[in-house]
This record gives structure tokens, C-alpha cells and sequence, in this order.
């Protein structure tokens, strides 16, 4: 019989070979495991290497950084030349504010640091108070900066009855009609009520309530602040990009979810007008609603259209872009409820709005933040295109002092729109990372 | 008081849905009819005003606007409907070649970034990243502006292994010409297309049949090849090279793509790859590893669990968000406009200079771009409803 071993106590793990960990291991594993991938990783390397030696060359090593005019950032004859920096530092301030004027300019500072102050607590998902951070932020502020920016002072007068001008055109006729307009609207609920037998009181409220709010925000424009009044023409620069990608997500957000709800309903007209009006405006181009927006709208108002500006406009044509593309993504986070919350809901006999707005909506809602961040960095970056209808926005003050004659060198236009890049890039860039942050965060929470 | 007789049967009719949908409907119906008849008024009375007049007729009508790159021949005493042609053709020529490069470049970066090779997948990221954060616009004028616009005067123009030349007038390269061969040569790559269909089409039955297997797509490599080249060989070999070379003033041979097209072609071939790379990786991510080890399991070669097993599981994922780029990469190539290629919405916005047809040009352009999309969605719904899971 042969002898039999058994080992009694555990051998102490080894080490990985040498070959395995560490840097070795991991370029061995990585980089040079096969003969193709060491010709990839030197032909990646090289590339690399080019690459950034060219970049840093144009940012770094060749450019300028203290000229005072063009001729000074032009590069020596022979000289490859970089970029010159001085140029952006010189137009620095009206690549921010656009032709804001100068002692003016503690208003869009005000508007910059309280969004700011707004949207950080909003955007981490532990700070607290999100429903007052929300509406603060989706409802005041849009108001404050309108009226900061543009100096407030608007001409409100009446607009639902045309016939009744009982005090010309003041804020007297703008009350005056909405007080007769809730009243009407309460009488006829009451009786319609009383008739079908039954307590009418908290509707009635809230239909004063949405009065008094609007009274409230009428009055708010149309009273002077002693702000001087700055036409939009002479906004520009940073300032009006931030302007156009706010209101049009702020606007768009409200106004898709109607529409995906419109899409999802049952009544067949609305579900109609809701596709073709999503699909229209999907379609077509941005560039060509910004045409349209800039050339028919003054063509579809009454005499005096032409009093809408080039800036509200764009706006328009933006927003109603913006809230189809809206739409579909709210539609699904609609379409990824399972259909048990619609129906436990309705079970509970909730009302189609109740149930929306209490059970569907918040849940629908959070699923797609992540998209509603990626439809704002597409928005983001497609307002550079109102500069092609006349609009000062970063992109367009940037091409307007590259041509100015004073600052005229050879890589000028790169400088200029480089700098442009870098800064929808770093935008773009962090706003994507914090979408994938939201969608790792959102997840966790649905996980068994 | 209204009795209860009475008050019941209005309760009933408040509180039907039918009635309440129908009442909304018809709420909403009549806003929308009245708002388009207002808009429809106005318009009209503000055409009259300015005294601008409404219809097609201006269309034929001679447009006056010069235009540097057009596929068919167009002068400026053509009419404003030839216009509009020269600048639609011109949105598609880019749009297809576009989409093409797109698509090519986008599945490289897309299989790049999931290369175990750290470095080149580093490489794919940073692409990826950097091209999609920065608005194709910057780009598109950063190209033409900041890079082709700044090359030097014709005299002085940058060569590339001597054939190729680049110039602020834009980049010159060799063309081939077939001379006499030409029209044969055409119709000898389209009929060799159609066989190539065929072939597959019959070897696909012969093999549900018989099982036997047939190399349709290797012999139809070869019939794409070999029959145009045998008709150049019957033909004598007309076959001439035209470079293009440094004369003292400017170039002579070869042709010269103007600097427009280069700009928003490159600009938007690679802002959209950076999109189908992604697409493209999460297709292929899409598919579980599983499906390749049961591949393996099943003896089956390399090449064919990539082409049978991985690839059309892959592609199921990768076609319809491919479709949408597709699709945004033609809406895309409207802005074209900031760089003066005529493209579709340019041309429409030069007789709209000199016109003022507004609204008829702007009804053009949309009903164009519309058909287009309408096309596309057509297409992805008839794809999706083929290649649909088939589930018990």
C-alpha cells in the first residue's frame, strides 16, 4: 500500500507572479498582449502624442498672452503661432454681458449669483426644502429676471375683454377685467354646482387664488422699479445664451408634460393635435423655426407685431421646439410606470388630475431626470443657432469682434471660437456628468 | 331649485365621460379653429399692407443668387424653383455622404472604446466626450473659419505626397475619368449591384433547402470588381488620371472641393459619429456574453458568431437610435447656412432676401424636411416590426 498524505493545515496564498500585478501587469494585460495591440497602443501613443503636443502648442507654448493690439499677436515670419489670448481678455466682458451697459451691470450679476444660489441646492439631491427651492427657482426667479434684466416698467392693459376700456391703458383695465373674469367664472361654478348638488367651495378657491397670483405677477411688471429700461437688443454675449437655454427649458418643461399627457389620452382630438403638433415641430430644423419665428410672427399678430422683439421671438420658436422634444421624454417616463399605479389609482376614485398630479406624475417625473438634463444640454447647445437670426448670443458676439479691424491676426477666428468651444464644452461636459451621477443615483433606489 | 327629476339627469349628463370628453373637444376644437383664423386673417391682411403677394408664382420667377457648388448645371438667370433644386440636391449630396463617413467612423470609435487596449480606449472617450459637448456650430465655423479660411493664396498652396493640395480656395485632388467607358463602366457596377443581390437572395433559399452553403458574398465581391474592370480592359483601358498640378497662379487638373462642402461634410461626419459611437457601444454591450460563450459551446468559428450571433442581436439595439442620428444629421446640415453651401434652407433663405415670400418658402423648406422624417420614421417602423423579438 502506498502511503496517502492529507494536509491538515491551509498553505498561505501566494503571491500573484510578478508578471500578473502591479504596472507590469496591468501593461502586459492592457497594452501588450498581442503583437496587434502593441502596434495599436504605439500607433495610439503617437497619435496621442501629436495631438496634445499641437494643442498645447496652440494653447501654451506659442501663444500670447500681452498684446495690446492685432499686429502684436501676429507670429514671427516663419513661426507656426498660437493663440492669442489677450484678444478674448480685451472682449472678455462683452462675451459676458454682450453691450450691457457698464453701470448696469450689478443686475445680470445679481441674476447670475442667485441662479447659481438657486440651482446648486436643487441639483444635490440630499439639500433639503426641494419644493420651495423648486418653485423659487422655476417661478420667482424666471420673474425677478425678467424684470432685473430688462428694467420691468411693462405696459399690461387689458387683453380678455376687448370692449371694456374703463380706465384707458393702465394696470386699472388689466385688474378690473380679471376681477370680472374670476367673478364669472365663480358664478357659473356655483350654480352649475348648486344645480348638480354639490360643494363648490374649494374649486372656487383656487380659481381666486390662481387670480390673485396672476394680478400679483401683472402687477409686478407693469410698476416701476426705477430700473432703467435696457432693450434686448443691446443684450448679448454669455448672458443671453444663459437667457435663451433657461426659458426654454423652464418654459418647455410645463408644456411638454401637458402634451405627453395629451398624447396618452383616450379623446381622440386631443391625442391627435397632441402627435401632430410633437411630431411638426421634431421634424423640421431648429434654424428653420427660428426663420419662421423671426419672419411670421410679426405676419400672424395684428397691426404692431413688429413690436415683439428679435430676442422674444427666438424665444418662442425655441420654447415650442424645446417642448416637443420635451414631450417625448416625459412621455417616456409615462410609458415606464407599470400600469398597476394608473389603475390602483383610479381604484382609490381619483380623479384623472389627481391622479396625475399625486401618484403619476412624481414618479414619472423622477425617472426622467436624466433625460430632461440630456434634452437641456442638447438645448444648450443648439442656442448658438440664434445668432443666424440676428442675435447677439456668445457664439455670435465672438464672431462679431473677430471681425473687428482692430484685432486682426491670422489665427484669430481659431482663438475666438476655441475659447467659444472651451466654454460649451466645459458646460456640456459637467452637466453630462452630473445627468450619469443623477441616473446611478436614481437607480440605486429601484434596485431590490 | 331645479327638481330632483331634473337636477338627476343633469348630474348624469355632467358626470358621463363620453359627454365631458366630447364637451372639452369640442372646447379645444373651436380655440384652435378660431386661433388659426385669426392668424390666417392677420397674415393675409398684413401681405396686403406691405404689399407682398401670396402664392407660388415667384417661383419662376429668375432668382438672381449665385451659387459656388451645385451637382446639376445652374446659372443665376435660372429660375427660383431651379434654385430650390440646386439646394435640395446639394442637402442630400452631404446628408448620404455625411451619414456614410458617420457611420463609418462611429463604429470604429465605438468598437475602439470598448478595446481592452486601455490607450485606444482612452482615445475613443476623449473623441466621444469632446465632440458631442461642443455644438456642431462652433465647429462647423472653427473649420471653415479658423482652419480653411486661414490656408494660404493658390500660389502658395500646401501639398500632400504631391497630389493632394490645399488652398483658401479649398482642396484639390486627382480625378479618374473613363473617358469613352464611362456609361458602360456605370451601368457594369449597377448590374453587378443587382447580381450581387440576386446571388444572395438564391443562395439564402438554396441553403434553407438543401443546407448546403454558398459564398455568395466573396464571389460577389469579386463580380463588383471583375466586371467593370473587364469592361475597361474591352474597351481599350481609357482610363486617365487627372492631378492636379502647381501652375504659377493656381492649379491646373484635378478637381477642387470647394472649402463649404469640406467644412460642414467634416463637421458634421464627425459630430454625429461621436453619437453612433455610443449608439454603436451599447449595442454591442447590449449583448450578453452569454449568447458568444453558447456560440463557442456550439463549435461555431470566430467569424460567424460575429456575423450570426453577435451582429444581428447587436444591430436590433444599434437601428433605431442610428436611424434618429441619421435623420438629425440631415435637420443638421441646415446650418449650412452660417457658411454659405447652398444647401436646401440657404437657398430658400436667398429668394427669401430677395422676395419676401415668407411664408411659402418657410412652407417649402418644412414640407421638405418634414417628408424626410415622415420617410425615416416609416422606415424604422417597418424595420422594427421585422426584426421584432418573435416571443411565444
Amino acid at each position: 500500500m502506498s502511503e496517502y498524505f492529507i494536509r491538515s493545515t491551509m498553505l498561505d496564498a501566494k503571491q500573484a507572479p510578478k508578471s500578473n500585478v502591479g504596472i507590469v501587469g496591468w501593461l502586459q494585460k492592457n497594452v501588450f498582449s498581442s503583437p496587434l495591440n502593441i502596434i495599436l497602443t504605439v500607433v495610439g501613443l503617437f497619435v496621442s502624442y501629436m495631438t496634445i503636443k499641437a494643442l498645447a502648442d496652440f494653447v501654451f507654448f506659442n501663444a500670447v498672452f500681452d498684446a495690446t493690439n492685432g499686429q502684436e499677436c501676429r507670429p514671427a515670419d516663419g513661426e507656426p503661432g498660437g493663440a492669442c489670448w489677450s484678444f478674448i481678455q480685451v472682449f472678455f466682458k462683452q462675451y459676458v454681458y454682450g453691450r450691457y451697459p457698464t453701470e448696469e451691470l450689478w443686475r445680470p450679476d445679481i441674476v447670475f449669483i442667485l441662479g447659481a444660489a438657486l440651482l446648486i441646492p436643487l441639483l444635490i439631491p440630499k439639500a433639503p426644502f426641494k419644493a420651495v427651492n423648486s418653485f423659487l427657482f422655476f417661478v420667482i426667479y424666471p420673474f425677478l429676471t425678467l424684470i432685473l434684466l430688462s428694467g420691468g416698467d411693462f405696459v399690461i392693459t387689458g387683453f380678455f375683454i376687448p370692449f371694456i376700456d374703463l380706465f384707458g391703458k393702465t394696470q386699472g383695465n388689466f385688474i378690473f377685467e380679471l376681477s370680472i373674469v374670476t367673478a364669472l367664472i365663480c358664478a357659473a361654478i356655483y350654480f352649475f354646482g348648486k344645480s348638480v348638488g354639490e360643494d363648490m367651495k374649494s374649486t372656487m378657491l383656487s380659481i381666486v387664488v390662481v387670480a390673485v397670483i396672476i394680478a400679483v405677477i401683472g402687477l409686478m411688471l407693469s410698476s416701476n422699479f426705477g430700473l432703467e429700461v435696457i432693450e434686448t437688443d443691446i443684450w448679448g454675449g454669455f448672458l443671453v445664451t444663459l437667457v435663451v437655454a433657461i426659458t426654454g427649458i423652464v418654459l418647455s418643461l410645463p408644456i411638454g408634460i401637458i402634451l405627453a399627457l395629451g398624447r396618452q389620452s383616450k379623446l381622440p382630438v386631443i391625442k391627435f393635435l397632441c402627435v401632430v403638433f410633437i411630431e411638426f415641430w421634431r421634424g423640421v430644423p431648429l434654424i428653420t423655426i427660428l426663420f419662421m419665428a423671426q419672419n411670421m410672427i410679426p405676419l400672424f399678430l395684428p397691426e404692431g407685431g413688429e413690436a415683439v422683439d428679435n430676442l422674444l421671438r427666438a424665444l418662442i420658436g425655441v420654447t415650442l421646439f424645446a417642448s416637443a422634444y420635451m414631450a417625448e421624454v416625459v412621455r417616456g417616463g409615462l410609458q415606464a410606470l407599470p400600469k398597476g399605479q394608473y389603475e390602483g389609482a383610479q381604484s382609490l376614485g381619483l380623479t384623472y388630475w389627481q391622479m396625475m398630479v399625486k401618484i403619476i406624475l412624481p414618479q414619472a417625473l423622477k425617472h426622467v431626470i436624466p433625460g430632461i438634463v440630456n434634452t437641456f444640454i442638447g438645448l444648450f447647445k443648439d442656442t448658438t443657432l440664434v445668432y443666424i437670426v440676428g442675435i447677439f448670443d456668445l457664439l455670435g458676439t465672438v464672431k462679431a469682434t473677430i471681425e473687428n479691424p482692430e484685432w486682426i491676426f491670422p489665427l484669430q477666428a481659431m482663438t475666438g471660437y476655441v475659447f467659444v468651444a472651451f466654454v460649451f464644452f466645459i458646460f456640456c461636459f459637467g452637466m453630462s456628468r452630473y445627468s450619469i451621477f443623477m441616473e446611478r443615483h436614481l437607480h440605486t433606489g429601484h434596485s431590490r | 331649485m331645479s327638481s330632483p327629476q331634473n337636477s338627476f339627469s343633469l348630474r348624469k349628463i355632467v358626470y358621463d365621460p363620453k359627454i365631458r370628453g366630447l364637451f372639452f373637444q369640442t372646447i379645444l376644437f373651436a380655440l384652435l379653429l378660431y386661433f388659426f383664423y385669426s392668424i390666417i386673417t392677420n397674415t393675409v391682411e398684413n401681405l396686403q399692407s406691405r404689399g407682398i403677394p401670396i402664392g407660388f408664382g415667384f417661383l419662376d420667377n429668375a432668382s438672381g443668387f449665385p451659387v459656388s457648388f451645385k451637382l446639376i448645371s445652374y446659372i443665376t438667370s435660372d429660375s427660383n424653383a431651379k434654385l430650390i433644386l440646386v439646394g435640395l440636391l446639394n442637402t442630400l449630396f452631404v446628408a448620404v455622404l455625411g451619414i456614410i463617413t458617420a457611420t463609418i467612423l462611429g463604429l470604429i470609435f465605438g468598437v475602439m472604446r470598448l478595446s481592452k487596449n486601455s490607450i485606444i480606449s482612452a482615445i475613443a472617450t476623449v473623441y466621444i466626450e469632446v465632440l458631442r459637448n461642443i455644438p456642431l456650430l462652433v465647429q462647423i465655423l472653427l473649420l471653415y473659419y479658423g482652419v480653411l479660411k486661414t490656408l494660404p493664396l493658390a500660389k502658395d498652396s500646401l501639398s500632400f505626397l504631391g497630389i493632394f493640395f490645399a488652398n483658401i480656395k479649398g482642396i484639390s485632388v486627382p480625378t479618374i475619368s473613363f473617358g469613352s467607358a464611362e456609361t458602360p463602366f456605370i451601368i457594369s457596377i449597377i448590374v453587378a449591384l443587382i447580381i450581387m443581390v440576386a446571388l444572395r437572395l438564391w443562395s439564402r433559399k438554396r441553403q434553407e433547402k438543401t443546407g448546403q452553403q454558398f459564398p455568395a458574398t466573396k464571389i460577389g465581391f469579386a463580380i463588383l470588381i471583375g466586371l467593370p474592370l473587364l469592361i475597361l480592359i474591352a474597351s481599350g483601358w481609357p482610363v486617365e488620371v487627372s492631378i492636379p498640378e502647381l501652375g504659377r497662379f493656381s492649379l491646373k487638373g484635378g478637381m477642387t472641393i470647394s472649402p463649404e462642402f469640406i467644412a460642414l461634410y467634416l463637421a458634421l461626419s464627425i459630430y454625429t459619429s461621436a453619437f453612433i459611437a455610443e449608439t454603436v457601444r451599447a449595442g454591442i454591450m447590449s449583448v450578453s456574453h452569454g449568447q458568444t460563450e453558447a456560440s463557442d459551446s456550439l463549435g461555431l468559428p470566430r467569424n460567424k458568431t460575429l456575423n450570426l450571433i453577435i451582429i444581428p442581436q447587436a444591430l436590433r439595439v444599434i437601428i433605431p437610435p442610428l436611424t434618429s442620428q441619421y435623420l438629425n444629421l440631415t435637420k443638421n446640415s441646415s446650418l449650412a447656412v452660417a457658411i454659405g453651401y447652398t444647401d436646401l434652407f440657404a437657398s430658400a433663405g436667398g429668394v427669401l432676401n430677395i422676395t419676401g415670400q415668407a411664408l411659402e418658402l418657410i412652407a417649402i423648406t418644412m414640407t421638405f424636411y418634414l417628408l424626410f422624417s415622415l420617410l425615416t420614421s416609416m422606415f424604422m417602423n417597418w424595420y422594427n416590426s421585422r426584426i421584432k423579438l418573435v416571443e411565444r
